[in-house]
């Protein structure tokens, strides 16, 4: 049990963040070939990637739903605004306003994500799932009710314009989509070396039997409440990457509805699948866009009844469909083919085909085909 | 306890049991592998082995708590494959589960109201059915009303055959029955299992750890193994034998 | 003091409607061991072909019936055709399923029929009674408690003295020793649901004539609420429902009107809250596990 494992584990610990790092500059290198709208869309989606990774994690390896994530996209998107507001307005830089509202986000964020934790590894599934829809049902009340925190209108968020260097080069839309995926690959990096090591082991171990995993040392509670902080800071990122781009929030944005989204883009993306939980993200956000063009076609008052009804009619059929018929999700159906073109690639060892894993982020896909450590301690 | 009453008709005949090349659990390590056994009416069979040797796997399957990979279990020759777990005890294939079978909410009544049911729709047979049963368990008629966690263990060991009893099966599985219980409290209770499975013309599959008291109430003992049966002799001898006894059971 | 009578007798009526939402879910609780998250959408569904059937025959008793006789349907229908072909292991896929059918549900609801709240007249007139020239209940909150009591004693009698209730229980407590006592369990499960989602029609059905409206998202707010109740009065209990009921109404009311409407979803949170972390059993449940 002592022998030194740093070895392996450093290598591997490199191997995803020189992915990430890779498969971030491929998609700052794709915002020159998209117009604005599109980076717009694009920003929304790495924001939204932000807390779906989270909650995949948090669902598919340690179990425990949570109908409230939008809270905590909230809760990130007012930590932001109520710290980098008051940086502006008190005149200090561009970026060291957007770092401290970063820390703001994730202060908020980390707060409730511990409460809520805290809940979870006290309460079994269907009493920490209304927990987190009673939450979520009362934040409107919460951000009417408690002052400075704008209301219905919501508060403002300082605009980030293109900075000097840049701005011959790109427009606004185009830079706020940097600064989006830049920050969903900060927020997601930590959350996949987390599951590829030990406390991704930990995770699954107390999903699947409490018992023995106390038996076997780990702590039931510590690992969950740690589940629970590590997807709500990055979705708390993620909400204030969404406050950035959209340039407000309001209690409007983050319903019980937008809740439900996060949840069918993990459960559709394939539990646990960080690829999936990317792919489930771009759905959620592009679907309703598509029913939209597609109705705004149709007459007024039909197009107005299927707006906003006929997505969401899609979504939860999807989400009846796929944990009916298939469990694994996306990652799961795309498994297969997705391993025999890894086999075709010059670099890559063929190895067996892992459902819980994601196009852009297995750990193991390392060069060199060595054991995976199941033993480190 | 009383025995039972010598005039008590029974309205089911025992019948047959047959497990034909029965094999049970996964691909590489069945847990019951190619078992063929028979017990024929009115018998009473210990089932005897070490733990994991596949006794309660056997019973759960039997019952249809467990869906076999091959092989065939046959109820006076019918195949049960297909059958329901709650179908198969509406064919008169009943089962003292392992442990603490009681159902802990319910009272003593309720509980063996609960078993008279499925034979009894109408209230006034399933009052006497279990008046019936009260009278063969007569300690069970004092806690009538009592929950069932408020009982002992003995008593909730009682409650668990006497449901099984008041419906009057005609094939009865019994997994470790005597387990945690004093050696007098086992004693009463196999007493009463033999009476009942004599005058109700009852087989009885018993699977147990404590070998002497099941060899003593019991026609024939089968030994288990890893699956399989290694010994399959009457029980006087399996007792008296102490080959046979070191052999297979270890002492 | 006028004022906290009315408040107090207002909170009382709302919570009776309340305790009746959580009086289903109690049922589908005693009888298969799960929380239903699309108990308020399905009734809802069977509300508005309640509505049709009222509109269509102008008789507000074959309106009822059609509510119970839908939500029955529903129910056995999601049970078989729905939870069933889900794995049991955990609750997670039930609880995912549950959550896409409410998705459809309130979407094709809204497809159907648009946005707007469909008001319904009370049957009995909703004026407030007076006692000594202080205004209580209305005769129509008068007619909710009798129709709660008749459900709660029903149900008790159901339960408790009937064979059909003992199969009930003994199937949700002990699954595995009742089929093996020969009791239907699927079967049995399948009625619980039918029960449950038809009492839940009836609440929907008499919480609409005092709100706004019947649209596809009249119940989410309902749902949270008895959730509540349900959790604070235990979910094995029947009379825990309606206390519990009676006491989240009561305090709604008190919060709405004392200090203002906003913060009554917070009152219910923090509640909830305390109850869950605090007294995880419920007042009057028995020790039933709810802590991980």
């Amino acid at each position: 049990m002592n022998r030194p494992v740093t070895g392996t584990r450093a290598r591997s610990v490199r191997a995803i963040v020189v992915r990430a790092a890779l498969l971030t500059l491929l998609a700052l290198a794709a915002t020159f070939a998209l117009d604005p709208f599109r980076n717009y869309q694009l920003a929304v989606i790495a924001a939204t990637f932000c807390a779906t990774a989270g909650l995949t994690l948090l669902v598919g390896l340690t179990g425990q739903l949570s109908l409230g994530h939008a809270v905590l996209m909230a809760a990130g998107g007012y930590g932001y605004v109520l710290v980098a507001g008051p940086a502006g307005d008190a005149g200090l830089p561009g970026p060291a306003r957007f770092a401290l509202g970063l820390a703001g986000a994730l202060a908020a964020s980390g707060a409730v994500g511990v409460l809520l934790g805290l809940a979870g590894a006290r309460l079994r599934g269907p009493y920490l799932a209304g927990l987190t829809l009673a939450l979520v049902i009362a934040l409107p009340a919460a951000a009417t009710q408690i002052p400075g925190l704008g209301k219905d209108q919501g508060l403002s968020v300082p605009f980030e314009a293109v900075p000097g260097p840049l701005t011959g080069v790109m427009v606004v839309e185009q830079w706020h989509a940097w600064i989006a995926i830049v920050v969903a690959a900060v927020a997601v990096t930590p959350l996949v070396v987390l599951r590829s090591g030990r406390a991704g082991l930990r995770m699954r171990a107390v999903h699947g039997d409490e018992v023995a995993a106390r038996l076997a040392g780990v702590s039931p509670a510590r690992v969950k409440v740690g589940a629970f902080v590590a997807s709500s800071l990055s979705a708390g990122l993620g909400g204030a990457v969404l406050a950035v781009v959209t340039q407000n929030v309001s209690p409007g944005r983050y319903s019980l509805a937008f809740s439900l989204l996060l949840v069918v883009a993990v459960v559709v993306g394939g539990l646990g699948s960080v690829g999936g939980a990317a792919a489930g993200a771009a759905l959620v956000v592009l679907l309703p866009w598509v029913v939209e063009t597609v109705a705004s076609g149709l007459p007024a008052d039909v197009a107005q009844r299927l707006s906003g009804n006929l997505a969401v009619a899609v979504f939860g059929a999807l989400l009846v469909a796929v944990t009916v018929a298939w469990p694994g999700g996306l990652a799961a159906a795309t498994a297969g083919p997705r391993a025999r073109l890894a086999g075709r690639l010059p670099r890559a060892r063929p190895r067996p085909a892992d459902p819980s894993s994601g196009p852009s982020s297995d750990p193991s896909h390392d060069l060199r085909p060595e054991p995976r450590p199941i033993t480190e301690r | 306890m009383t025995a039972a009453p010598a005039t008590a008709a029974s309205t089911a005949t025992a019948a047959t049991l047959a497990v034909d090349g029965l094999t049970v659990g996964y691909a590489g390590a069945p847990v019951i592998d190619g078992l063929t056994l028979e017990v024929r009416p009115g018998q009473v069979v210990a089932l005897l082995g070490a733990n994991g040797a596949g006794k309660t796997t056997l019973l759960r399957t039997l019952s249809g708590l467990v869906p076999p990979r091959s092989g065939r279990v046959l109820l006076d020759g019918d195949d049960l494959a297909g059958t329901s777990v709650e179908d198969r005890a509406r064919r008169g294939l009943a089962q003292v589960p392992e442990g603490r079978s009681v159902v802990t909410e319910l009272t003593v009544e309720e509980n063996l109201q609960l078993g008279a049911l499925w034979r009894h729709p109408g209230r006034a047979g399933r009052r006497k059915a279990v008046a019936r049963a009260y009278e063969l368990f007569e300690p069970l008629a004092r806690r009538r009303d009592s929950l069932g966690h408020q009982l002992s263990g003995g008593e909730r060991q009682m409650l668990a055959l006497a449901r099984a009893l008041v419906a009057r099966p005609r094939v009865l599985l019994l997994d470790e029955p005597s387990l945690g219980l004093a050696p007098r409290v086992v004693a009463q209770l196999l007493g009463v299992l033999r009476d009942a499975a004599r005058d109700a013309g009852l087989t009885v599959l018993l699977a147990e750890q404590n070998v002497t008291s099941a060899l003593s109430v019991a026609d024939r003992g089968v030994v288990l193994s890893l699956g399989a049966v290694v010994a399959d002799a009457p029980a006087a001898d399996l007792a008296a034998d102490p080959a046979l006894r070191h052999a297979y059971l270890g002492f | 003091m006028d004022r906290l009578v009315l408040l107090v007798s207002t909170g009382v009526a709302r919570g009776l409607v309340i305790a009746l939402f959580a009086l289903s879910l109690v049922i589908i609780w005693r009888a298969a061991r799960i929380v239903n998250f699309a108990q308020a959408a399905m009734a809802v569904v069977a509300v508005y072909v309640a509505f049709a059937v009222e509109a269509a025959t102008g008789s507000y008793v074959l309106a009822v019936l059609a509510a119970l006789v839908t939500g029955a349907l529903l129910g056995a229908w999601v049970e078989r055709g729905l939870m069933r072909r889900v794995s049991g292991r955990t609750p997670l896929p039930g609880m995912i399923v549950a959550i896409g059918l409410v998705m459809v549900l309130q979407s094709v609801l809204g497809i159907l029929f648009g946005p707007k709240h469909r008001p319904m007249t009370p049957v009995f007139a909703e004026t407030p009674l007076s006692v000594g020239g202080v205004p209580v209940l209305s005769r129509y909150d008068l007619f909710v408690l009798v129709v709660a009591l008749v459900v709660v004693a029903g149900l008790g009698l159901l339960f408790n003295r009937s064979t059909l209730g003992l199969q009930l229980r003994a199937s949700a407590t002990a699954p595995e020793v009742s089929r093996l006592l020969g009791v239907r369990v699927p079967r049995m499960v399948t009625i619980g649901w039918m029960l449950s989602c038809a009492v839940a029609a009836l609440a929907v059905l008499l919480l609409v004539p005092t709100e706004l409206g019947l649209n596809a998202h009249s119940a989410d707010v309902l749902f949270v609420h008895a959730f509540t109740v349900a959790v604070l009065g235990g979910l094995d209990s029947p009379v825990g429902a309606l206390l519990g009921g009676v006491v989240v109404g009561v305090i709604v009311s008190l919060v709405t009107g004392y200090a203002s409407a906003g913060l009554a979803p917070l009152a219910v949170l923090a509640l909830l809250t305390v109850v869950l972390l605090v007294r995880p059993g419920g007042i009057f449940a028995p020790k039933e596990a709810r802590t991980a």
